[in-house]
């Protein structure tokens, strides 16, 4: 880890090596697989609850007794929210390994 | 006068004038000035951004929104909240590995034109000036209700424990001030809500049953469309508050006082949760507060229900509650502004004067005293202005902030990390257009211009429908961007865009 540091402070002036390397273009495709359906799942989630609430009345349904599917909905986006926070931190754990895997490389071709 | 409150306030400037003696002694530079030197911890990072988000207006505001409108009111929560998935999945982490002191520092690894830097500033400034209007004027409101003293020395007061925080104390200030609101509101609020819930016996089915005839709005109270009828209105609503947040300067600058990405994102991750927890127990309050105070008590302390967290504390557990939740609502007005202040003059100093007029090379110690100089300059226009809209209903200067960011900084964002086509053309294009827009849009909006005398600040018809701009100024911003960069005949950077995947990717050249 603090090796890992120290190779990153060294010379990195030479950014395109590392963009055209195998192991960096890597873990840029895993990041946007990653990333980019996330968003637009999120993103989906999220404006479903206004469009469902403004254009239909489906969501004033009873859930339990007088708790409509509204306020269900509402609290699963919170529910949404912190799960998709532990996902992206599992996730990014992977990611880290692979950004210093990056690093190393790069240590190793300049010594 | 109330000595309670009274005494409670006291309190809170006590320990915050500690806070900042401690601080100022740490102060010594410019880095420690800007960002703590980077040094704040994953859980007290996320403190302290949640301390620097939850403002007055969520707490305040929204109680009294749900309050009085039920379901409607409650959208200010979710959007406040999934807000930080953006934060968390596009900005936080590029943001750490990009900048130094201020949002305009990341745009400039890749685009190092004075004139970028120089509307990123701007932009800075004027989001956070009219963040910071809204809360002083709520903050000169509040305590003239709470403590009965005049709205002038009201604002006065705040206006000068904000400037005391910050040029002493700079970022650690800022953030310890932060980190111990953060503790008092949530624990305030916990409070109110375990209280709460023991009224209804620990029952949520059976609160929700008593909802439908606590109010005068009967069962409407529980849906939605009590407050938003337009669909339009309520996605424009929708949108600003989604993706406000992750261009938000004063949340920005909040990355810069971690060492590292991995360090960024756990604050984030840590934020959320508590950001979370407070704004599902914003049901309570404003359940609380409907069925416990009453919405004729409710409007008739303040039209916009903005006191029906206090009176709610008032009614559950007489005057020590309402003094201590008063003196959190202080607490938290305080942590908010100092905020804004730091953010702003950052914006100055930094940015304006040591890049562009200094090009980079002033001293530490020259650097040191602008910020300071920026921070009181900041500071006074912010109160001369507040003093001015005392009588103007200014809340919505909070979504108008939020709207400005998501269209003029979010764009520039996105673009700068994610686009390697965009160009300066594209930059100046998306922050001039989404800047213009949203602040245009609302000057013609029903916020500025209603036929009811009163209800705005001219009397009129609004040119634009909805209360909010984003609707349409976000999708301007990022059009603009685009639009800008393809008609400029100038080529992309490969070489800084390089630099940029990079550093944003790996932390490279981060110390």
């Amino acid at each position: 880890m603090v090796e890992a540091r120290k190779k990153r402070n060294n010379n990195v002036s030479d950014y395109s090596s590392i963009v055209h390397s195998e192991t960096f273009q890597k873990l840029l495709s895993e990041k946007r697989k990653f990333i980019v359906p996330m968003i637009v799942f999120f993103l989906c989630f999220y404006f479903a609850l206004p469009i469902l609430t403004s254009y239909t009345t489906v969501l004033n349904h009873s859930f339990i007794g007088s708790i409509t599917w509204a306020w269900v909905f509402a609290f699963l986006q919170f529910v949404m929210t912190w799960v998709l926070c532990m996902v992206y931190s599992k996730k990014a754990r992977k990611f880290d390994e692979m950004a210093d895997k990056v690093m190393e490389e790069r240590g190793e071709a300049e010594s | 006068m109330n000595t309670a409150a009274f005494s409670m306030f006291l309190v809170i400037v006590f320990v915050t004038l500690i806070i900042t003696y401690y601080a100022s002694k740490k102060t010594s530079n410019a880095s420690e000035f800007y960002t703590a030197g980077g040094g704040l911890t994953g859980w007290q990072n996320g403190m302290a951004i949640a301390g620097d988000y939850m403002s007055a207006a969520s707490f305040l505001g929204i109680a009294g929104a749900v309050a009085l409108t039920g379901f409607d009111g409650f959208f200010y929560s979710i959007g406040f909240l999934v807000a930080y998935l953006v934060v968390l999945y596009l900005v936080a982490e590029p943001m750490r590995n990009l900048g130094k002191y201020t949002f305009a520092d990341m745009i400039a690894v890749r685009f190092n034109a004075k004139k970028i830097r120089g509307f990123a500033a701007m932009n800075t400034i004027a989001i956070s000036i009219f963040y910071m209007i809204a809360q002083l004027v709520g903050a000169g409101a509040l305590i003239k209700l709470l403590l009965g003293l005049n709205y002038t020395t009201s604002v006065l007061i705040v206006g000068v424990l904000m400037t005391v925080y910050v040029i002493f104390g700079g970022m650690h200030a800022t953030s310890w001030v932060q980190i111990v609101k953060a503790v008092l509101l949530m624990g305030g609020t916990l409070l109110i809500s375990i209280i709460v819930l023991a009224k209804f016996n620990f029952s949520i089915t059976g609160m929700f049953d008593q909802m439908k005839t606590a109010t005068p709005l009967k069962e409407a109270f529980l849906n939605p469309g009590v407050k938003y009828k337009d669909g339009m209105d309520t996605l424009s609503l929708n949108m600003g508050l989604v993706l406000g947040t992750a261009g938000l300067p004063h949340i920005l600058v909040r990355f810069f006082t971690v060492r590292d990405a991995k360090t960024a994102r756990a604050s984030v991750v840590f934020a959320t949760w508590i950001i979370g927890i407070f704004y599902v127990m914003t049901i309570f309050l404003g359940f609380g507060a409907a069925a416990f105070v009453g919405t004729e008590k409710i409007t008739g302390a303040n039209a916009a229900g903005n006191m029906a967290a206090p009176l709610l504390a008032k009614a559950l557990g007489g005057n020590m509650l309402f003094a201590f939740i008063s003196a959190v609502a202080f607490a938290t007005i305080l942590a908010v502004v100092a905020g804004l202040v730091l953010t702003a003059a950052s914006a100055f100093s930094h940015d304006f004067y040591n890049e562009i007029l200094k090009k980079g090379k002033a001293t530490e110690a020259q650097q040191v005293r602008m910020a300071r100089y920026a921070s009181i300059g900041v500071s006074v226009l912010s109160i001369i202005l507040a003093l001015g809209a005392q009588s103007l209903n200014v809340a919505f200067l909070v979504s108008l902030a939020f709207a400005v960011a998501a269209s003029a900084n979010l764009p520039v964002i996105i673009y700068t990390i994610y686009w390697k086509r965009f160009n300066t053309t594209g930059a100046i294009w998306a922050m001039t257009v989404g800047l213009i827009s949203a602040v245009g849009l609302v000057l013609i909006s029903p916020n500025v211009f209603s036929p009811v005398e009163g209800a705005a600040i001219f009397v009129g018809d609004p040119i634009f429908p909805y209360t909010t701009p984003g609707i349409v100024s976000i999708p301007l911003g990022f059009l603009a961007g685009y639009l800008g960069t393809l008609f400029s005949s100038q080529k992309a950077d490969v070489k800084k865009y390089e630099e940029v995947l990079v550093k944003t990717n790996t932390g490279a050249g981060l110390g």
